[in-house]
């Protein structure tokens, strides 16, 4: 703050104060010598009936007028408030939340700690490890992924075995502490326009046994070959490591319709994750990294009794029970 | 001036209709949101219709259009009468009465269609706010006008809190909408960051200050001692109170940016003047309330002057609870959560929307030539109708908003938060259902009150145009 600034602020804070008081000590020196009759009012009328009485300032007021101003007095000494002065507390926001995030940490880290060495199996066998992963990601991936982890349109589905970047615990760890940001090319002007496009959408859905037209999806195999390949395999069974989607295995980030496919073959998708490794830390994301292992995990174990969407439910059910 | 001169009357009785008209839209749109909250497909995935876009309008709508022709009508009543004169160049106050309804039809067609600066209070774009302008520079020289050819040496109290409503809402318009057009309907604000954040809360938190404080003072003093047949308590109490009230308040609008990046001393300057701020704003309820000393009886037999009172009461209320909400730790308690909404309806509803329904059920029978109103009775259950809604609306969010602040903040014993943000939306929802339903009562009292004005419409045998009253010597 420049010295002008510094001086601007000074001088309206202190008037702005100090303005009332003297008002309150004037009007009430004034009452002193003026003291009005019962009944007695200021003499103005305006439209024929209206008066106004003079009587004093309510005590209990004043006092409480004053005190307000006393307290900001007060206030004000002790912490920032006159431009640059820092008050006599040297208290800051910047530095409050520093102390209360460190309290926090001195108190909860060593909790994180000891989970983060115990092994992904073991943590998926601690309630207490699995409820603390819970809310975990009640507050952290809740809002994309959903609160059992079932995911939305262009938000995976953490439930079923199928992995964007890798079902292992390592892929997911990284996952979650680095982020992912998922790009796949727009091909419409390779693919020579909306026939090509059609044509490869196509192909793409008759690999997941989907309806299609099979001369398209003909006409469409070569372009894949040619275009697609490089990413998601010549089989169309994806890669991992670039995060290219399984295109065989009929589970969709983006909808399965013939018209969402072709968007994304034509203008390709842009989709990231943030990385969670400044944020929570790396004892918290190994605990969630099981956490999430554990979602997919249930989901298999019950998968030969129902299908996926109602284990999702079961499993977050379970989870909140587990709460 | 000859004496067989009349009050102008005629823009009066216009803003008054208008001000039930626009009452009526306004909690309608108000009761809309509210269901919509509580049940969030009545959007209909229209986008016109959905919250973001109707929350706008419903503030706007009540603020600006109800409550503004609410002070343009009582203003220009009040001046006039007050100051033994008839209004100042009376074609630019009826253009202020079809530039102000102007004004409202721009805000009621644009924001739906999503066009907004996204200024809360101020989402107009930039050619409609120069519309504002114009008509708020013309209400200026019509009410200064009307006080400079004024038959009486002293200013009636009123006309102070009229004079400094227009002025301030004048200066904060102004600033606050510094933007430059790209587009005839898409703007950008000249300030960024942080100093945008600071220019929109000192417009916002004024707002509240001058145009729903100020401006319903000045109906206050006038029809309050009119109603109750008595003098104003005190004038000593009005002076100090009038010029500590429009001091402070002009510093009070950090606190809606507390734990923020605005630098640490504006908050506590913030702070500190909304503290300081309790005992100016409680001085205008003592006037009122306390006018009413010896006449306390009134209040049995006259419901119009028991809505005065009860407003004033809540006009107590919420100016005691902003101060306390303005301390950092309460406030770090109640941010974001249905507190504020709570704290905002017990002003608007409680203070604004009583006191203004009041001064018309006053005025209608002097504006419309009749002697009374149609019913009594409908005044008195529109009065219970009302009171009841404000109480369930408050009260719903008081406890939501507590309950949301204590969702937030409460931690397990290994650090993680108990409660995702989901879970404190679902708890929310038993009192979004009482919140509905204390609109819904409100805004049935506001349709009684219509019908009760509308039926003493009926009555009128004719408009009697007022004659300018002579002064009358001290």
């Amino acid at each position: 703050m420049s010295m002008g600034w510094q001086v601007y602020v000074l001088v309206l804070v202190i008037f702005g104060i100090l303005s009332n008081w003297v008002l309150l000590r004037w009007t009430t020196r004034y009452e002193i010598t003026h003291k009005p009759e019962q009944g007695e009012t200021t003499g103005h009328v305006w439209d024929e009936d209206l008066r106004e009485y003079n009587k004093p300032l309510p005590r209990w007021w004043l006092r409480l007028f004053q005190l307000t101003i006393i307290f900001s007095i007060g206030y004000l000494i002790l912490y920032p408030g006159s431009g640059v002065y820092e008050g006599v507390l040297g208290w800051s926001q910047a530095q409050q939340y520093a102390e209360q995030v460190e309290q926090a940490e001195q108190k909860y880290a060593p909790i994180f700690a000891a989970y983060a060495e115990q092994s992904p199996q073991q943590l998926m066998a601690n309630n207490d490890a699995m409820s603390a992963g819970f809310n975990l990601f009640g507050n952290h991936c809740a809002q994309c992924h959903g609160s059992g982890g079932r995911g939305a349109v262009g938000f995976p589905n953490l439930t079923d075995d199928d992995w964007q970047w890798g079902g292992e615990h390592e892929q997911i760890l990284n996952s979650i502490m680095n982020g992912r940001n998922g790009v796949m090319p727009g091909w419409a002007t390779p693919l020579g326009g909306d026939k090509g496009v059609t044509n490869v959408a196509h192909y793409v859905r008759s690999l997941s046994g989907l309806e299609h037209d099979a001369e398209a999806a003909a006409a469409g195999q070569q372009q894949f070959g040619m275009f697609c390949a490089a990413c998601h395999g010549a089989e169309g069974k994806g890669n991992p490591m670039l995060g290219a989607p399984n295109l065989t295995d009929d589970t969709w980030l983006y909808r399965a319709t013939l018209d969402s496919i072709k968007h994304t073959i034509a203008n390709g998708r842009n989709n990231q994750m943030p990385a969670f490794a400044d944020t929570l830390g790396a004892d918290k994301v190994k605990l969630l990294a099981a956490y999430v292992q554990s979602l997919s995990a249930s989901t298999a174990a019950a998968d030969s009794a129902a299908n996926s969407t109602a284990t999702a439910d079961a499993a977050s059910a379970a989870q909140l029970a587990v709460q | 001036m000859s004496t067989t001169a009349s009050y102008n009357d005629r823009v009066v009785r216009q803003f008054t209709v208008m001000t039930m008209v626009w009452g009526i839209v306004g909690m309608l749109v108000g009761v809309i949101i509210a269901a919509q909250l509580a049940f969030p497909l009545l959007n209909f995935d229209i986008p016109w219709l959905t919250y973001s876009r109707l929350r706008p309008l419903h503030t706007s709508a009540v603020i600006f259009a109800f409550g503004g022709c609410g002070l343009f009508a009582t203003s220009y009543y009040v001046v006039q009468r007050t100051c033994h004169v008839s209004l100042f160049m009376p074609k630019l106050a009826a253009f202020t009465f079809w530039g102000w309804q102007a004004v409202v039809v721009a805000v009621a067609i644009t924001y739906p269609l999503g066009i907004t600066q996204a200024k809360e209070y101020a989402e107009p774009e930039w050619p409609i706010d120069i519309l504002i302008t114009l008509v708020w520079v013309a209400y200026a020289v019509v009410f200064f006008g009307t006080i400079a050819k004024r038959r009486i040496k002293h200013i009636y109290v009123a006309n102070w809190f009229f004079g400094a409503f227009i002025l301030t809402i004048a200066v904060l318009h102004i600033i606050n909408n510094l933007a430059i057009p790209v587009s005839l309907w898409k703007s950008y604000p000249v300030y960024s960051g942080a100093v945008d954040a600071m220019v929109q809360w000192w417009y916002g938190h004024n707002a509240v200050g001058f145009f729903l404080t100020a401006g319903f003072l000045g109906m206050m003093y006038y029809f309050v001692p009119k109603q109750a047949e008595r003098p104003i308590y005190s004038y000593r109490l009005s002076v100090v109170h009038f010029w500590s009230l429009i001091a402070v308040y002009m510093w009070a609008g950090p606190h809606h940016l507390h734990y923020s990046a605005v630098p640490d001393w504006a908050q506590s300057v913030g702070m500190v003047f909304s503290l300081i701020l309790l005992a100016p704003s409680w001085g205008g309820m003592i006037n009122g309330i306390m006018t009413l000393s010896g006449a306390w009886h009134k209040l049995r037999t006259d419901p119009v002057l028991r809505f005065m009172i009860v407003s004033l009461s809540f006009y107590g209320m919420s100016t005691f609870e902003g101060p306390m909400m303005s301390i950092k730790t309460v406030n770090s308690l109640s941010h974001f959560t249905d507190w504020t909404i709570g704290h905002v309806h017990s002003g608007a509803l409680g203070w604004v929307a009583l006191i203004t329904m009041a001064c018309v059920y006053h005025l209608f029978p002097k504006l419309f030539g009749t002697k009374q109103l149609y019913s009594l009775k409908l005044v008195e259950w529109h009065f219970w109708i009302s009171t009841i809604g404000i109480v369930l609306y408050i009260a719903a969010m008081w406890i939501a908003g507590v309950m949301q602040g204590l969702m937030w903040r409460a931690v397990n014993d290994d650090g993680t938060l108990t409660y995702t943000f989901i879970e404190s939306l679902n708890a929310t929802y038993p009192f979004y259902y009482v919140r509905l339903l204390g609109g819904l009562l409100f805004l049935t009292g506001t349709l009684v009150m219509s019908w009760n004005l509308f039926m003493t419409w009926r009555q009128s045998t004719g408009i009697v145009p007022a004659p300018v009253l002579a002064p009358q010597a001290a």
